[in-house]
């Protein structure tokens, strides 16, 4: 449902009560307060259209997916989606990987999106649905292989529900999945120190129905994950999915053409699925690595 | 919720079962990695819920390089048929607004599987004991009306302390309030005992009082505690008895390897 433009509309403008918190609905609801109220305000009366003002919508925790008209159709007419990879990017140095070796290749169609509001959403103006944070592509020539880049913080209460609803969508039989997911070395828990000079590696963690050869090492006791990939290896584990988690572990915070070159490995497994872009030069991999952000000069 | 991980669901119809609160010092939880660990016990479903954190990990409780390599998830139920014993273990926090939700999910589901009883272990602060528990045994238990029918004569044979009900506003005489059951840090443990009150539900609520720290020995006070009830490694053919297993998943507890260079 489109937001409702509070600023331009007249009508707003002599509902001005919605703005206070006392009298705050639920969206959706009809705001004509008077047939229930003995309140009397002339112009209340003419006001009855639903509204869903931006603010409201983002103040649910509830996940949205919005998909493309033409997947929006068939999942109502009950068809999921037939897919049979489903390769899912958790964090930045992840997300850009895909970006700079394997969307970028133009082959592929940006579907859907999820939209997804906690407390450490940021809310930016003008934010068009591509730089949305969690976006869904499809391969044009061969539309069973979906590609999913979260960037977004997803919080714990909406893990599981982001899961549950994703994979709604989607059909089961025969699907692959692959989670690239960002991790920081500090959280890697080992009983030799680990110098510097061993960061990034990768940790694999895959679910009983996954019967393929990881591309690494699996992942060591007592080290566990948390998070989106822990959601989606959940749910894949109790609904028999073959999937795997490749987790990155690096000592460096924000993105970096390391951290992400480190995820190389997994490319042997998607180049028999679709068709990669030739490892692309550090120009464009620095394109995809972002200068610090001019709010974070803790360290300057 | 439970999600069977079997070919066929299991019978649960007159086990036991056995399931930690998360609580203080997560004693419930390693108290129960220790009975799954030791009795060998096999997974056969999942707690399939959004009341619980999300997490995965391998085989917490792998004995060799060919089952380190299974995936588990944050609560999931395991047996030991021979023993009619079922436990459940949960390995994550409950999210904060789901905790009501979550011990609805499980009253309906130790009732739909038809559990001859349920216990449940849990700790409490120790800190926050008023004068009276403070003094002797730090391990208590509290038990449904349904299940003190039952099990009276074997409780008090063990000679077990019951878990007091503390007054709400200590050291003030004016007021009439009752003294209530209070179990500081407990989790889910008092709003799950007083559902199966109310659900007519046999429960056992074991607790011990302990702070956050180096857990291990309230983990192996907590399992002796349940055991000598319960006589759960009296079966046990490798010697020596009575000696429970550590899980693999309990190395660096506190964190990786020291730095050398730090010295």
């Amino acid at each position: 449902m489109k937001p409702f433009n509070l600023s331009k509309s007249k009508d707003f403008q002599r509902c001005h009560h919605l703005r206070t918190g006392r009298n705050q609905r639920e969206p959706d609801t009809p705001i004509n307060y008077l047939k229930n109220s003995s309140q009397k305000c002339s112009s209340w009366k003419k006001c009855n259209q639903k509204v869903t003002p931006l603010m409201w919508e983002k103040q649910t925790r509830e996940v949205n997916l919005l998909w493309s008209p033409e997947i929006l159709q068939s999942l109502t007419s009950g068809n999921k989606l037939q897919c049979s990879d489903f390769i899912l990017a958790v964090g930045h140095n992840a997300a850009s990987f895909l970006s700079a070796y394997v969307l970028s290749s133009s082959n592929w169609d940006a579907v859907g999106r999820a939209s997804v509001w906690n407390e450490r959403s940021r809310a930016v103006a003008g934010q068009s649905s591509e730089d949305s944070a969690c976006v869904f592509y499809r391969h044009k020539d061969n539309p069973s292989v979906l590609i999913c880049r979260v960037t977004c913080y997803i919080a714990e209460d909406q893990l599981f529900q982001w899961a549950e609803k994703v994979f709604d969508c989607v059909q089961h039989r025969g699907l692959n999945v692959t989670v690239l997911s960002d991790s920081s070395v500090a959280d890697y828990k080992t009983e030799n120190y680990l110098s510097s000079s061993s960061a990034p590696f990768l940790r694999s963690l895959h679910t009983t129905a996954f019967s393929d050869q990881p591309v690494c090492q699996s992942l060591e006791q007592p080290n566990i994950v948390t998070g989106l990939p822990a959601a989606v290896l959940n749910h894949c584990q109790v609904h028999c999915i073959a999937a795997a988690v490749y987790q990155c572990y690096s000592d460096v915070i924000g993105p970096d053409s390391v951290t992400m070159e480190t995820y190389t490995p997994v490319l042997t497994k998607l180049g028999k699925v679709m068709q990669l872009v030739q490892p692309p030069s550090t120009d464009v991999l620095s394109k995809f690595v972002r200068s610090t952000d001019i709010q974070s000069n803790l360290y300057i | 919720m439970f999600v069977s991980s079997q070919n066929s669901p299991p019978v649960f119809k007159d086990f036991t079962l056995v399931m930690p609160a998360v609580a203080v010092g997560n004693v419930g939880q390693l108290a129960v990695d220790l009975i799954v660990s030791t009795l060998n016990m096999s997974r056969v479903g999942y707690m399939h819920t959004d009341c619980l954190i999300p997490m995965a990990g391998n085989n917490p409780y792998s004995t060799s390089k060919e089952d380190a390599e299974e995936l588990h998830t944050p609560a999931e139920v395991y047996t030991a048929a021979e023993l009619k014993l079922a436990v459940l273990q949960i390995r994550a926090p409950i999210i904060q607004t789901k905790s009501k939700r979550f011990r609805q999910q499980l009253v309906s589901w130790i009732k739909a599987s038809g559990f001859s009883r349920t216990v449940v272990l849990s700790s409490s602060h120790a800190y926050q004991r008023d004068d009276q528990q403070l003094q002797g045994s730090p391990l208590r238990y509290l038990v449904t009306p349904s299940l003190l029918g039952v099990s009276a004569d074997a409780l008090k044979e063990l000679g077990w302390r019951e878990m007091e009900r503390t007054p709400a506003f200590p050291g003030v005489t004016d007021t009439d309030a009752e003294p209530r059951l209070s179990i500081p840090g407990g989790g889910i443990t008092k709003g799950l005992y007083s559902d199966s009150c109310a659900e007519d539900l046999p429960l056992a609520v074991l607790l011990l009082f302990c702070s956050e720290g180096d857990n291990i020995p309230d983990a192996f006070a907590l399992v002796n505690h349940l055991n000598d009830w319960l006589h759960l490694l009296d079966n046990q053919d490798q010697a020596p008895k009575n000696k429970w297993k550590i899980p693999t998943s309990w190395s660096l507890l506190f964190g990786s390897g020291i730095p050398p260079a730090l010295f």
